[in-house]
Protein backbone atom coordinates (compact mmCIF):
# COMPACT_ATOMS: atom_id res chain seq x y z
CA UNK A 1 0.00 0.00 0.00
CA UNK A 2 1.26 3.57 -0.81
CA UNK A 3 1.18 6.30 1.21
CA UNK A 4 -0.87 8.80 1.35
CA UNK A 5 0.48 12.06 0.41
CA UNK A 6 -2.10 14.61 1.12
CA UNK A 7 -5.36 14.96 2.05
CA UNK A 8 -8.84 17.12 2.23
CA UNK A 9 -11.98 17.32 3.45
CA UNK A 10 -14.58 19.52 2.31
CA UNK A 11 -18.46 19.80 3.23
CA UNK A 12 -20.87 22.16 1.39
CA UNK A 13 -25.00 22.91 0.68
CA UNK A 14 -26.55 20.44 -1.16
CA UNK A 15 -27.51 23.61 -3.63
CA UNK A 16 -26.75 23.90 -8.07
CA UNK A 17 -24.67 26.51 -7.47
CA UNK A 18 -22.26 24.55 -5.80
CA UNK A 19 -21.23 21.75 -8.60
CA UNK A 20 -19.44 24.57 -10.29
CA UNK A 21 -17.75 25.07 -6.66
CA UNK A 22 -17.06 21.10 -5.79
CA UNK A 23 -15.21 20.78 -9.52
CA UNK A 24 -13.04 23.52 -8.74
CA UNK A 25 -12.04 22.64 -5.37
CA UNK A 26 -11.25 19.34 -6.57
CA UNK A 27 -9.46 20.49 -9.79
CA UNK A 28 -7.32 22.17 -7.27
CA UNK A 29 -6.46 20.12 -4.81
CA UNK A 30 -5.61 17.60 -7.62
CA UNK A 31 -3.56 19.43 -9.74
CA UNK A 32 -0.78 19.50 -6.70
CA UNK A 33 -0.07 15.80 -8.47
CA UNK A 34 0.43 17.81 -12.06
CA UNK A 35 -2.35 15.84 -13.92
CA UNK A 36 -2.63 15.97 -17.61
CA UNK A 37 -5.73 18.10 -18.81
CA UNK A 38 -7.30 14.62 -20.05
CA UNK A 39 -7.10 13.44 -16.59
CA UNK A 40 -7.95 16.35 -14.68
CA UNK A 41 -11.21 16.61 -17.17
CA UNK A 42 -12.26 13.19 -16.77
CA UNK A 43 -12.05 13.73 -12.74
CA UNK A 44 -13.95 17.02 -12.70
CA UNK A 45 -16.69 15.33 -14.53
CA UNK A 46 -16.90 12.09 -12.68
CA UNK A 47 -16.82 14.67 -9.49
CA UNK A 48 -19.70 16.42 -11.18
CA UNK A 49 -21.77 13.33 -11.95
CA UNK A 50 -21.47 12.21 -8.10
CA UNK A 51 -22.53 15.88 -6.48
CA UNK A 52 -25.41 16.49 -9.16
CA UNK A 53 -26.60 12.87 -8.17
CA UNK A 54 -26.94 14.02 -4.08
CA UNK A 55 -28.24 17.45 -5.40
CA UNK A 56 -30.90 16.31 -7.68
CA UNK A 57 -32.01 12.69 -6.11
CA UNK A 58 -30.58 11.92 -2.39
CA UNK A 59 -31.99 15.43 -1.15
CA UNK A 60 -34.83 15.89 -3.04
CA UNK A 61 -37.85 17.31 -1.41
CA UNK A 62 -36.21 18.69 1.34
CA UNK A 63 -34.94 22.30 1.98
CA UNK A 64 -32.00 21.67 2.89
CA UNK A 65 -28.94 18.98 2.74
CA UNK A 66 -24.73 18.71 3.06
CA UNK A 67 -22.30 17.25 0.84
CA UNK A 68 -18.86 15.71 2.16
CA UNK A 69 -16.10 15.28 0.11
CA UNK A 70 -12.89 13.20 1.23
CA UNK A 71 -9.63 13.18 -1.04
CA UNK A 72 -6.11 11.89 -0.80
CA UNK A 73 -3.44 11.63 -3.02
CA UNK A 74 -0.93 8.82 -2.82
CA UNK A 75 2.56 8.18 -3.44
CA UNK A 76 1.72 6.59 -6.44
CA UNK A 77 0.29 8.91 -7.73
CA UNK A 78 -3.38 7.41 -6.86
CA UNK A 79 -6.47 9.55 -6.31
CA UNK A 80 -9.26 8.99 -3.96
CA UNK A 81 -12.36 10.51 -4.31
CA UNK A 82 -15.35 10.05 -1.84
CA UNK A 83 -18.77 12.12 -2.02
CA UNK A 84 -21.36 11.71 0.50
CA UNK A 85 -24.90 12.54 1.21
CA UNK A 86 -27.37 11.72 4.10
CA UNK A 87 -30.33 12.05 1.71
CA UNK A 88 -32.94 9.31 0.77
CA UNK A 89 -30.15 6.55 -0.35
CA UNK A 90 -30.70 4.34 -3.50
CA UNK A 91 -33.33 1.72 -3.84
CA UNK A 92 -31.91 -0.44 -6.48
CA UNK A 93 -28.35 0.23 -6.89
CA UNK A 94 -27.99 -2.08 -10.14
CA UNK A 95 -30.68 -0.27 -11.58
CA UNK A 96 -29.58 2.94 -10.65
CA UNK A 97 -26.23 2.48 -12.29
CA UNK A 98 -27.81 0.85 -15.38
CA UNK A 99 -26.91 3.34 -18.28
CA UNK A 100 -30.10 5.72 -18.99
CA UNK A 101 -32.21 4.44 -16.17
CA UNK A 102 -33.20 7.88 -14.19
CA UNK A 103 -36.15 8.65 -11.74
CA UNK A 104 -36.08 12.43 -12.99
CA UNK A 105 -36.65 12.33 -16.14
CA UNK A 106 -38.52 15.69 -16.16
CA UNK A 107 -34.98 17.21 -15.25
CA UNK A 108 -33.47 15.66 -18.57
CA UNK A 109 -31.17 13.80 -16.63
CA UNK A 110 -30.27 11.27 -19.01
CA UNK A 111 -29.04 8.64 -16.63
CA UNK A 112 -25.69 8.41 -17.30
CA UNK A 113 -24.04 9.72 -14.37
CA UNK A 114 -22.55 6.01 -13.08
CA UNK A 115 -21.43 5.26 -16.75
CA UNK A 116 -19.45 8.31 -16.97
CA UNK A 117 -17.88 7.88 -13.10
CA UNK A 118 -17.31 4.18 -14.02
CA UNK A 119 -15.86 5.17 -17.44
CA UNK A 120 -13.50 8.05 -16.40
CA UNK A 121 -12.14 6.22 -13.16
CA UNK A 122 -10.24 3.07 -12.46
CA UNK A 123 -13.00 2.29 -9.57
CA UNK A 124 -16.17 3.03 -8.59
CA UNK A 125 -17.96 1.65 -5.46
CA UNK A 126 -21.44 2.51 -4.57
CA UNK A 127 -22.92 2.40 -0.78
CA UNK A 128 -26.23 3.32 0.08
CA UNK A 129 -28.92 2.74 2.32
CA UNK A 130 -32.73 3.47 2.32
CA UNK A 131 -32.91 6.83 4.17
CA UNK A 132 -29.16 6.63 5.55
CA UNK A 133 -27.43 8.46 2.74
CA UNK A 134 -24.83 7.26 -0.58
CA UNK A 135 -21.28 6.65 -0.18
CA UNK A 136 -19.67 6.91 -4.22
CA UNK A 137 -15.49 6.33 -3.54
CA UNK A 138 -14.07 6.38 -6.95
CA UNK A 139 -10.20 5.89 -7.39
CA UNK A 140 -8.00 6.50 -10.67
CA UNK A 141 -4.23 6.69 -10.85
CA UNK A 142 -2.73 9.06 -12.65
CA UNK A 143 -0.15 8.69 -15.46
CA UNK A 144 3.37 8.92 -14.49
CA UNK A 145 4.94 12.24 -15.94
CA UNK A 146 6.73 10.95 -18.81
CA UNK A 147 3.64 9.27 -20.20
CA UNK A 148 1.64 11.26 -22.89
CA UNK A 149 -1.63 11.40 -21.03
CA UNK A 150 -3.51 12.54 -24.24
CA UNK A 151 -3.10 10.74 -27.20
CA UNK A 152 -6.24 11.50 -28.90
CA UNK A 153 -5.07 15.14 -29.20
CA UNK A 154 -4.61 15.22 -33.16
CA UNK A 155 -2.86 18.81 -33.14
CA UNK A 156 1.17 17.81 -33.00
CA UNK A 157 1.82 21.23 -31.28
CA UNK A 158 -0.73 21.72 -28.81
CA UNK A 159 0.70 18.64 -27.65
CA UNK A 160 4.31 18.98 -27.15
CA UNK A 161 3.74 22.67 -25.81
CA UNK A 162 1.03 22.09 -23.18
CA UNK A 163 -0.50 18.97 -21.66
CA UNK A 164 -0.13 19.43 -17.88
CA UNK A 165 -2.74 21.69 -16.83
CA UNK A 166 -1.36 24.50 -14.45
CA UNK A 167 -3.32 25.47 -11.74
CA UNK A 168 -5.04 28.65 -13.92
CA UNK A 169 -6.61 25.54 -15.72
CA UNK A 170 -8.88 24.94 -12.36
CA UNK B 1 -25.01 34.93 -21.15
CA UNK B 2 -24.43 31.29 -21.14
CA UNK B 3 -26.07 31.04 -24.93
CA UNK B 4 -26.04 33.06 -28.23
CA UNK B 5 -28.72 32.80 -30.40
CA UNK B 6 -28.74 33.34 -33.96
CA UNK B 7 -31.57 32.70 -36.60
CA UNK B 8 -31.05 33.03 -39.88
CA UNK B 9 -34.23 31.93 -41.97
CA UNK B 10 -35.57 28.38 -40.43
CA UNK B 11 -32.33 27.79 -38.86
CA UNK B 12 -31.11 28.11 -35.29
CA UNK B 13 -27.98 28.41 -33.95
CA UNK B 14 -27.56 28.15 -30.38
CA UNK B 15 -23.39 29.18 -29.31
CA UNK B 16 -22.97 27.79 -26.04
CA UNK B 17 -20.51 28.88 -23.25
CA UNK B 18 -19.11 28.30 -20.48
CA UNK B 19 -19.40 24.89 -17.96
CA UNK B 20 -22.59 23.12 -18.55
CA UNK B 21 -23.76 21.33 -15.98
CA UNK B 22 -27.16 20.57 -14.09
CA UNK B 23 -27.39 24.14 -12.72
CA UNK B 24 -26.14 26.48 -15.96
CA UNK B 25 -27.91 23.78 -18.19
CA UNK B 26 -31.56 24.86 -16.68
CA UNK B 27 -31.33 28.59 -18.35
CA UNK B 28 -29.68 27.16 -22.02
CA UNK B 29 -32.85 24.90 -22.00
CA UNK B 30 -35.19 27.97 -21.55
CA UNK B 31 -33.69 30.20 -23.56
CA UNK B 32 -33.04 28.02 -26.51
CA UNK B 33 -36.37 26.72 -25.93
CA UNK B 34 -37.94 30.15 -26.33
CA UNK B 35 -36.42 30.50 -29.34
CA UNK B 36 -37.23 26.82 -31.24
CA UNK B 37 -41.33 27.60 -29.99
CA UNK B 38 -41.27 31.46 -31.40
CA UNK B 39 -39.63 30.74 -34.85
CA UNK B 40 -40.60 27.67 -37.02
CA UNK B 41 -37.08 26.16 -37.03
CA UNK B 42 -35.92 22.85 -39.16
CA UNK B 43 -32.52 22.78 -38.31
CA UNK B 44 -31.19 23.70 -34.85
CA UNK B 45 -27.39 23.82 -34.12
CA UNK B 46 -26.25 23.26 -30.91
CA UNK B 47 -22.65 24.94 -31.24
CA UNK B 48 -20.04 23.31 -28.07
CA UNK B 49 -16.75 25.17 -29.26
CA UNK B 50 -16.87 27.60 -26.60
CA UNK B 51 -17.72 24.69 -23.96
CA UNK B 52 -15.27 24.50 -21.47
CA UNK B 53 -16.35 21.94 -19.37
CA UNK B 54 -19.25 19.14 -19.79
CA UNK B 55 -20.97 16.28 -17.82
CA UNK B 56 -24.09 14.38 -18.39
CA UNK B 57 -26.65 17.29 -17.84
CA UNK B 58 -24.94 18.20 -21.77
CA UNK B 59 -26.31 14.84 -22.63
CA UNK B 60 -29.76 15.62 -21.34
CA UNK B 61 -29.82 19.14 -23.07
CA UNK B 62 -28.90 17.72 -26.43
CA UNK B 63 -31.68 14.98 -25.78
CA UNK B 64 -34.02 17.41 -24.61
CA UNK B 65 -33.47 19.60 -27.38
CA UNK B 66 -33.57 16.68 -30.48
CA UNK B 67 -36.79 15.57 -29.05
CA UNK B 68 -38.36 19.08 -29.17
CA UNK B 69 -36.85 19.96 -32.59
CA UNK B 70 -38.47 16.56 -33.71
CA UNK B 71 -41.76 17.41 -31.99
CA UNK B 72 -41.98 20.79 -34.20
CA UNK B 73 -40.86 19.41 -37.34
CA UNK B 74 -37.57 19.88 -37.63
CA UNK B 75 -33.41 18.39 -36.30
CA UNK B 76 -30.87 19.20 -34.09
CA UNK B 77 -27.83 18.93 -34.33
CA UNK B 78 -24.45 19.37 -32.35
CA UNK B 79 -21.49 21.25 -33.51
CA UNK B 80 -17.27 21.24 -32.75
CA UNK B 81 -17.67 19.40 -29.49
CA UNK B 82 -13.68 20.06 -28.06
CA UNK B 83 -12.10 16.90 -27.21
CA UNK B 84 -12.52 16.17 -23.75
CA UNK B 85 -16.62 16.89 -24.12
CA UNK B 86 -16.27 14.23 -27.03
CA UNK B 87 -15.44 11.70 -24.75
CA UNK B 88 -18.45 12.07 -22.76
CA UNK B 89 -20.93 12.10 -26.18
CA UNK B 90 -18.79 8.97 -26.83
CA UNK B 91 -20.23 7.22 -23.76
CA UNK B 92 -23.56 8.41 -24.60
CA UNK B 93 -24.01 7.70 -27.64
CA UNK B 94 -25.70 10.68 -28.45
CA UNK B 95 -24.32 10.81 -32.17
CA UNK B 96 -26.93 8.13 -32.97
CA UNK B 97 -29.43 10.31 -31.82
CA UNK B 98 -28.00 13.60 -33.63
CA UNK B 99 -26.01 14.38 -36.12
CA UNK B 100 -22.11 15.59 -34.81
CA UNK B 101 -20.65 17.96 -37.10
CA UNK B 102 -17.46 19.46 -36.94
CA UNK B 103 -17.81 23.07 -38.96
CA UNK B 104 -14.70 24.37 -37.84
CA UNK B 105 -11.76 24.49 -41.58
CA UNK B 106 -8.61 22.31 -40.57
CA UNK B 107 -5.84 24.82 -39.62
CA UNK B 108 -3.49 23.12 -41.54
CA UNK B 109 -3.36 19.83 -43.84
CA UNK B 110 -2.69 16.68 -42.96
CA UNK B 111 -3.10 17.46 -39.00
CA UNK B 112 -6.25 15.55 -38.67
CA UNK B 113 -6.93 11.78 -39.05
CA UNK B 114 -8.21 10.74 -42.33
CA UNK B 115 -11.85 10.67 -42.00
CA UNK B 116 -12.37 12.07 -38.63
CA UNK B 117 -15.38 14.60 -38.45
CA UNK B 118 -15.88 14.99 -35.19
CA UNK B 119 -12.38 16.15 -34.15
CA UNK B 120 -10.45 15.33 -31.52
CA UNK B 121 -11.61 11.38 -31.03
CA UNK B 122 -9.81 8.80 -29.95
CA UNK B 123 -10.09 5.11 -29.70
Amino acid sequence: MKKCINEMKLSFSAVSENEAFSRACVSSFVALLDPYISELAELKTAVSEAVTNCIVHAYRGQSHGTVWIHMRLYSDRRVYIKIRDKGCGITDIDRAMQPLFTTAPEEERAGLGFAVMESFTDQLRVRSSRQRGTTVVMEKTLSEKEDDGYTDLQDTETRGRKLRAGTSLC
Amino acid sequence: MPVELKIVENKLTAYLSGDIDHHTAAAMRTEIDHALRQNNIKILTLDFSGVTFMDSSGIGLVMGRQKLAAELGGRCRVADPPAYISKVMKISGIGRLCEIVDTRTPVRAGVRRDGEITGGEEE
